[in-house]
């Protein structure tokens, strides 16, 4: 009688535990420190089409044609024209012909995107060097080599986004389309 | 038995041009004739010519007769072995940005070795401290949070066997003329691992989603700062942190100290050296998912976000630059793979796609893993082509190659995964070939109403 008494208090008391245990600790370790807004702001250079992530700064044609003869035109070409790299402008052949070109002006959708992947990646050799300005300067050059902009506009937060892509609606959207998904 | 006996083959035979019941192999064991394999032609010759100078037991060369250096920190294959490598194809202006192709067609089994497994670098191997790593986790969540790596390895581990394939993986077949390469160093941008990391959906949690988060930008520490975005769906379903490859910690080449696993989707989705997840409700559009990795279609439009790789196979033997000494017996060998579940089904046709036969699976078949196929195969000595053709769980079927350009034109460069054909000429040099083009006079070949 008394062992099973016993029995049954252990169970209790195992029942108890239990419950102690799931109200005092979650099921994985949560070890991530909380990061502050500098250190988020030194790692995030995501860039949106709608201007998210885009810095203060800006940059014209003329500066841009200078950076990009000492940094890009040795793989892009004179005028963006392509050599070992991709060809950035110039595109005669459109994009439905036997030899396609792809370039920014007939093929790129967002604008934003030019500054994002130059500021991160770009010049191959040392990328991340780049400050913002001479970044917003060679996507301008690139823009007016495209025929995008004009050879006085100045590019920055606000007008860059407001820099209309040809091509932005030439995609579709596969992932969308099967899944119903956005 | 006779192998060669008309009856005997007739019995056996499962499709035309002497394509044998997959079984076969397992049934009957070794029991009957020669077995004539590529490889074992080669060492049964060895043999022969090793027999003739051992006139005796104790001159036996084919057993060692010392002792040789013994244990190693870290092995390494046979020197013999030392043709079976990658392949690299770099950018000669910027040697960081290229690819080196698995050996596929020197390889068996499913599971691709970690100095084997292909490498898409778009700028270079970081050789990253994991001291030193962090990884961010920060945008619609309720926390931003930064983990280290041993703050990763201390949470509940998860293994999954899956393929990784490049989204640019064959893409010579989008070409006007087959590619000549071997087999692996055309189609080897696909490798099979054991991966083991933690999920991401455990990570998210301990973020805390806000509602409206849609998408994670990814992005990697190298100096591409590779970045793409996926949507939270798949993330959730079952993305994971990659820490371990095949039982080792994650090679420097695939992505150390941690890299993103996204089983079944485009290879640079699978974001090496991970520092940084952003939570969004939309897509970043970055370079690499707007004017790279979407497929120009014969309309002008492109594909975008085309995420799963389909279902695909490949005969890695007999395959281009092989020879078949004699006619006789032989195993045709390949993978199947699809992106979007297991493998259903592979059938072979030895006849130029006329008939087919199915091949056996070796088990365990695996949701989004390299699955290899078998099926015997008796060789007239006559010219022929092989094909393999996979179909998924879906009930997906692998393209003939004049069913995708027709759909999709030639200027797609990603996701291409047509049936590939294996020419056998009648001295048994295998080579590859377009449909019907190469081998027959009345060419019906689709190229001629694109170049």
């Amino acid at each position: 009688m008394i062992k099973m008494q016993q029995k049954k208090l252990t169970l209790i008391l195992i029942a108890i535990g239990i419950n102690f245990s799931l109200a005092d600790t979650k099921s994985t370790p949560s070890l991530g420190q909380e990061a502050t807004p500098e250190e988020i702001a030194i790692l995030d250079i995501s860039v949106f089409p709608d201007g998210e992530g885009l810095p203060e700064g800006e940059g014209g044609v003329h500066e841009g044609e200078k950076i990009y003869q000492s940094k890009c035109i040795s793989c892009h070409g004179e005028y963006g024209l392509g050599n070992s790299a991709d060809q950035l402008a110039g595109a005669e052949m459109g994009l439905t012909g036997e030899y396609p070109e792809k370039t920014i002006g007939n093929y790129w959708p967002y604008a934003t995107t030019l500054f994002d992947f130059i500021r991160r990646s770009k010049p191959m050799a040392t990328p991340g060097t780049l400050s913002d300005n001479q970044v917003y300067s060679i996507t301008a050059y690139l823009l007016y080599l495209n025929n995008l902009i004009g050879k006085d506009d100045r590019m920055n937060a606000v007008t860059l986004v407001g820099v209309k892509m040809p091509n932005q609606n030439g995609f579709i959207n596969i992932y969308e389309a099967e899944t119903g998904s956005q | 038995m006779d192998y060669k006996d008309d009856r005997y083959l007739k019995k056996n035979q499962v499709a035309d041009n002497g394509l044998l019941d997959r079984r076969l192999f397992l049934k009957r064991g070794l029991q009957f004739g020669v077995i004539t394999t590529l490889t074992s032609t080669a060492s049964l010759t060895s043999a022969k010519e090793n027999q003739n100078t051992s006139q005796n037991k104790s001159s036996d060369s084919t057993r060692a007769h010392k002792s040789e250096k013994s244990f190693s920190t870290y092995g390494l294959p046979s020197k013999f072995e030392d043709n079976v490598l990658r392949y690299p194809s770099q950018n000669e202006a910027v040697p960081g940005n290229g690819v080196s192709w698995t050996p596929l067609h020197l390889m068996e089994g499913a599971i691709t070795p970690n100095g084997l497994h292909f490498e898409r670098h778009h700028n270079g191997v970081p050789q990253i401290d994991p001291k030193k790593h962090r990884l961010l986790i920060h945008g619609l969540v309720k926390k931003d949070l930064i983990f280290t790596i041993d703050d990763l390895l201390r949470y509940p581990l998860q293994s999954k066997t899956c393929f990784i394939e490049c989204g640019g993986n064959s893409n010579a077949g989008w070409n006007s003329q087959p590619s000549m390469a071997e087999a692996g160093y055309f189609n080897g941008m696909v490798s099979c691992s054991e991966w083991t990391g933690v999920a991401l959906s455990v990570l998210l949690e301990e973020v805390g989603l806000d509602k409206k988060a849609k998408w994670l930008i990814a992005e990697g520490a190298d100096a591409f700062a590779m970045q793409v975005s996926i949507p939270i769906k798949k993330a959730l379903d079952d993305a994971f942190l990659g820490l371990y490859q095949n039982g080792e910690r994650i090679r420097p080449e695939n992505g150390y100290p941690v890299r993103l696993v996204v089983p079944g989707w485009e290879g640079v989705l699978n974001v090496k050296w991970l520092h940084r997840i952003k939570l969004s409700n939309r897509p970043v559009m970055a370079r690499n998912e707007t004017s790279r990795y979407t497929e120009l279609q014969p309309s002008g439009k492109a594909r975008m976000f085309t995420f799963a790789m389909e279902a695909k196979s490949l005969i890695t033997s007999p395959s281009a630059h092989m020879l078949l000494k004699q006619s006789g017996l032989y195993q045709i060998t390949g993978l199947a793979w699809s992106g979007n579940g297991k493998i259903r089904k592979v059938e072979v046709s030895a006849d130029d796609g006329n008939s087919w036969a199915e091949a056996e699976l070796q088990e365990p078949v695996l949701d989004r893993a390299f699955t290899r196929f078998r099926i015997p195969w008796h060789w007239n000595g006559k010219p022929t082509i092989l094909k393999s053709r996979a179909t998924d769980e879906t009930g997906y079927v692998q393209p003939e190659r004049q069913e995708l350009v027709k759909e999709r034109g030639r200027q797609g460069f990603f996701h291409y995964n047509a049936i590939i054909n294996w020419h056998i000429d009648s001295d048994g040099f295998v080579s590859h070939v377009y449909d019907k083009d190469a081998t027959k006079k009345t060419n019906s070949n689709i190229d001629s109403d694109w170049d």
